[in-house]
């Protein structure tokens, strides 16, 4: 592990196909190691395939992954398995598993990866569950839980083993502004006490803008601007000042692709 | 605790089900459970037509064994029957008959043994001597006509 | 509606058919990867506890009230028709018989598949579209031997022992019938049935085939929940498919195993 080393995640020439289609060709991505970085983009440009090819879930058609000094593809299943004590991931919809209470969910890592006593285990999930403000419902099962404790729970979860990195997939979709207020105060509360390295996909523009340290905007397969939310605000790039501005026509267009509107109109029922 | 209750019932599953093949075999098919205890007896009939491996044996109508094989004995052109009497029934005189005879009218095939007068009596590996063989239909018939046409 | 050639509808009824043979052969790429290798995890057994209880114990109450039913019907039915040939007393071997080789393994299967086969596939549907399986990867655990491979051997216990269970209360239906209400003789009950029924011919074999019935329906049940859409619709897609095509499944190989058991005339 190079200690040395600015950057936690390291995508170097990274192809990734789905079918025929490339989604992603040839992109160069450098995740800052101790900060938060947001990638964004339109909907369907594959925010999280990528989270998904850094956490290993899915193989580059080419290219490197560099997590922590090593490139996942080449690795072994034993070694990738202990390369995810180093990861964790927050889902869209909090993904707790649903048979177990509060605390089975997130004393599961430890339970997979470790052999700590119980005593240890209890401990542990206490502190998570206080860092992220719910020790309170530790006996609770997921269904009594509202969606924004959910993702807090989840939160504690991806968070069991201390990682150094930690991924946030959508976290800010459909929550309410005193859920995503805790959200927001969270993930930087991690990132600067912990000197985790948080990624955030999103496509929520205020809030991430707010917490983000550097931003990638992502489309059509490529890369299309990075910078700090101030550089990216004064980019000339009309793809990514459609997207910063929230413009409902430019370089993605309104219209969905069809036909002269006047021969439509006049052409009358198909025979 | 939940997790005991989820236990318990399981076991009883598994028991229940276990319990139930038991039953199954035991009660249900008549699969008899340690009756080792037999000898075998050979007798061979011209005609054993409807006999089938696991029919009864019996003698005045109660059950003392059942047949375990019945093949072709290709010297005397006739079937031969294996039977597996129980091994406290080694009272059979040495001149028993063995006859083929139908139980009830769905016409299932059964051996009977009737009783001889000699002294000495069968013993394992044993060949019963007289044999009456099943009576077919077309054989009863032809026989009631040929004496129909005799008797004029 | 837009017009479709006939070319283009070949090619669509050609595109089917590959796209089930791909789902075949992805079906039975994700049995061997759950059934066999090594799984890596300690509390199995607890796994498999959890899974009898919601798979099995949770079908009891369905399969014991049909049995009762069926064994009833079929003494009431098989008595009026058999007392037209002066035959009352073989009702008792009729009924066994009948359930034994047929109507346990078959209508056991096909309620298993309807109520536990059904309650699978969602179960699995919806942990995949809350991204539960996806968790389960990146924590490490492999969700084939975590979440399906349990359910695939719940199902492959439960499915024998239910139609066991069936088929007993099915007989005691039966004799009930006969024997308190329509007056068959209740030793010639009995005694017909064990001379008539085999331990090795029908006992067994009914168990054989609800054995390749539980097989069956269980891989289809899991394959489906996991193979589904993560979306609502999806779900509810897979919880339909898993039905029909385990019955559809049940019905053809119950046909293909009576041939090969009974059928050597």
């Amino acid at each position: 592990m190079s200690v040395a080393n600015a950057y936690a995640v390291e995508l170097k020439n990274l192809t990734f196909k789905r079918g025929e289609r490339s989604i992603f060709n040839n992109v160069d991505i450098a995740i800052p190691r101790g900060k938060v970085t947001a990638i964004m983009g339109p909907s369907g440009c594959g925010k999280t395939t990528l989270l998904r090819l850094i956490a290993a879930q899915l193989k580059p058609a080419s290219g490197e992954v560099w997590v922590a000094g090593t490139n996942l593809p080449t690795l072994s299943r034993r070694e990738l398995f202990d390369m995810r004590k180093q990861m964790g991931v927050l889902f869209q919809s909090g993904a707790l598993f649903t048979d177990l209470d509060v605390f089975e969910n997130v004393a599961f890592p430890l339970r997979v990866h470790t052999k700590l006593p119980e005593e240890m285990i209890r401990d542990i999930v206490l502190m998570k569950l206080q860092a992220v403000g719910l020790r309170g419902a530790i006996e609770l099962m997921p269904d009594e839980l509202s969606g924004g404790m959910k993702r807090r729970v989840a939160l504690a979860r991806a968070i069991a083993l201390d990682p150094q990195i930690l991924m946030y997939d959508e976290p800010f979709a459909g929550q309410d502004p005193i859920a995503m207020g805790v959200l927001v105060k969270l993930i930087r509360l991690l990132n600067d006490a912990l000197g985790i390295t948080s990624i955030v996909v999103s496509h929520d523009l205020a809030e991430t803008s707010s917490i983000a340290d550097y931003i990638y905007v992502v489309g059509d397969g490529q890369v299309l601007g990075q910078g700090t939310p101030a550089e990216l605000r004064d980019s000339t790039n009309p793809r990514i000042q459609q997207f910063m501005l929230g413009a409902a026509d430019g370089p993605v267009p309104f219209h969905f692709p069809a036909p002269a509107y006047a021969e439509d109109l006049l052409r009358g029922p198909d025979a | 605790m939940r997790i005991r209750t989820l236990e318990i019932g399981v076991g009883l599953f598994l028991l229940a089900g276990v319990l139930a093949l038991l039953l199954l075999s035991l009660r249900v098919s008549g699969l008899s459970v340690g009756n080792a205890d037999t000898y075998k007896l050979y007798a061979y009939f011209d005609n054993i037509a409807g006999l089938t491996v696991r029919s009864k044996v019996t003698m005045a109508g109660v059950t003392i064994g059942k047949v375990t094989a019945i093949d072709l004995d290709r010297e005397s052109y006739t079937g031969r029957v294996t039977l597996e009497i129980q091994q406290d029934i080694d009272i059979l005189p040495f001149d028993s008959t063995a006859s083929i005879l139908t139980a009830g009218l769905l016409g299932e095939k059964y051996i009977g043994i009737s009783v001889g007068g000699e002294e000495e009596t069968l013993g394992d590996g044993d060949t019963i001597r007289d044999t009456q063989s099943s009576l077919v239909l077309e054989d009863l018939i032809g026989k009631f006509l040929l004496n129909s046409v005799n008797r004029e | 509606m837009r017009k479709v050639s006939p070319v283009e509808r070949v090619r669509r009824v050609g595109e089917a058919g590959m796209s089930v043979i791909a789902a075949q052969g992805r079906a039975t790429l994700f049995l061997f990867h759950a059934l066999f290798g090594r799984s890596g995890l300690d509390n199995r057994f607890a796994l498999l506890v959890r899974q009898l209880y919601s798979v099995g114990v949770l079908s009891l109450a369905i399969v014991v009230v049909s049995g009762v039913f069926i064994g009833m019907v079929l003494a009431l039915q098989g008595y009026s028709i058999l007392s037209s040939y002066g035959s009352e007393q073989a009702v008792g071997q009729m009924v066994a018989l009948t359930l034994l080789r047929e109507l346990g393994p078959v209508v056991t299967a096909l309620l298993f598949a309807g109520r536990a086969g059904s309650a699978l596939a969602a179960e699995i549907g919806n942990m995949k579209s809350t991204e539960q399986l996806s968790s389960l990867e990146m924590i490490g655990v492999d969700p084939l031997k975590y979440i399906i491979a349990p359910r695939l051997w719940a199902g492959f216990i439960s499915l024998p022992l239910l139609t066991v269970i069936f088929n007993v209360v099915g007989i005691w239906g039966g004799a009930m019938v006969a024997v308190d209400w329509l007056g068959v003789y209740e030793g010639s009950f009995w005694a017909n049935m064990q001379n008539s029924v085999s331990f090795t011919s029908d006992v067994l074999n009914g168990v054989i085939k609800s054995l390749v019935f539980a097989v069956v329906v269980t891989w289809i049940a899991v394959f489906q929940g996991y193979d589904c859409e993560p979306t609502s619709e999806g779900i509810s897609r897979a919880t339909t498919r898993t039905v029909v095509y385990a019955s559809l499944a049940v019905l053809g190989l119950d046909f293909i195993l009576t041939a090969l058991m009974f059928g050597d005339f």
